[in-house]
């Protein structure tokens, strides 16, 4: 069982309380992009055992969506943040780092 | 006019607790930045209570306000002066980016009261709902079984429960069944 703290309300939710909203910081391709983009954007995703980002909904809570910084391998989340931001913050990324050193997941790390 | 009726006519149930749907209750949602000075006020004049801080409910007697997201509150008010006050708040933010809505007849509202009220809500929601995590002036929007759900304390033993109007006959089987006789868990 999951239970991620919702940035924006501080609530400490039940997995059963979100919505999970897939891979996180995508960037769109769509209009005028290559048909090769379009394809990679609509359907190649991360697949790590070990550090992922994902975006979630906190649905039968207050509504907003956040990131989550969690490992798919055991379920240890290092941190939940807010959803204005292209990229995992900082203090994100540094306990990650204190956690998994020399991790990666995309061109992140 | 038709006669306005709550979506249960104040159905009760009594079992480790006393369930009842209370009838009508005024509510409007009011969306908008909570941090706004004007619409403060606004809402403060409407339900002659202070703004509620995050996850918390003003409540006294029927008015009261409730934070439910970041841009959301929920105005409690009487329920036949519930188009006044919608009326009254549309007109005191006139301009402003916000936006005021009646949606009492799109809710149900009931209450869970008496000693293991905190054990029938518990067997519902996922919100750890002992005394020392969750008390009166709390408010707290969740999932109860299958449906969301939005309840707050209004004393010690009673909570206070809104959901949507087409799933309140669920929630009160719901909460019927948590509160069957010989159910209780003692946990609390």
């Amino acid at each position: 069982m999951l239970t991620l703290q919702c940035p924006y309300c501080g609530v400490a939710a039940d997995e059963t309380e979100l919505s999970a909203g897939g891979e996180a910081h995508l960037k769109r391709f769509g209009p005028g992009s290559s048909e090769e983009e379009f394809h990679d954007y609509l359907f190649t995703r991360e697949n790590p055992r070990g550090v992922h980002f994902e975006r979630w909904r906190h649905s039968h809570g207050c509504g907003k969506w956040f990131h989550a910084a969690r490992d798919t391998q055991t379920l240890e989340v290092f941190g939940t943040y807010k959803a204005q931001t292209t990229e995992p913050p900082k203090d994100i990324r540094d306990a990650i780092t204190a956690k998994r050193p020399g991790w990666t997941w995309r061109d992140v790390a | 006019m038709s006669e306005p009726v709550s979506a249960l006519n104040k159905a009760g149930f009594d079992g480790i607790a006393h369930v009842q749907e209370i009838g009508l209750q005024g509510m409007i949602t009011l969306r908008g930045n909570l941090a706004a000075k004007d619409l403060k006020a606004a809402a403060s004049a409407v339900a002659g209570v202070a703004m509620p801080g995050v996850n918390e409910a003003n409540c006294e007697g029927e008015r009261g306000l409730c934070w439910m997201s970041p841009d959301e509150l929920l105005v409690l008010c009487p329920y036949d002066v519930v188009q006044a006050n919608t009326a009254q708040l549309q007109q005191a933010l006139t301009g402003t980016h916000a936006l005021a809505v009646n949606v009492s007849d799109a809710r149900a509202v009931f209450r869970v009261s008496g000693p293991v009220a905190r054990e029938v809500m518990a067997k519902l929601c996922p919100v750890d709902l002992s005394p020392a995590a969750f008390s009166p002036g709390m408010f707290r929007r969740t999932r109860m079984a299958q449906v969301p759900a939005a309840f707050w304390m209004v004393d010690e033993q009673t909570f206070q429960i809104v959901c949507f109007r087409s799933v309140a006959q669920y929630v009160f089987d719901l909460l019927s069944v948590a509160a069957q006789p010989g159910s209780a868990v003692n946990l609390f």
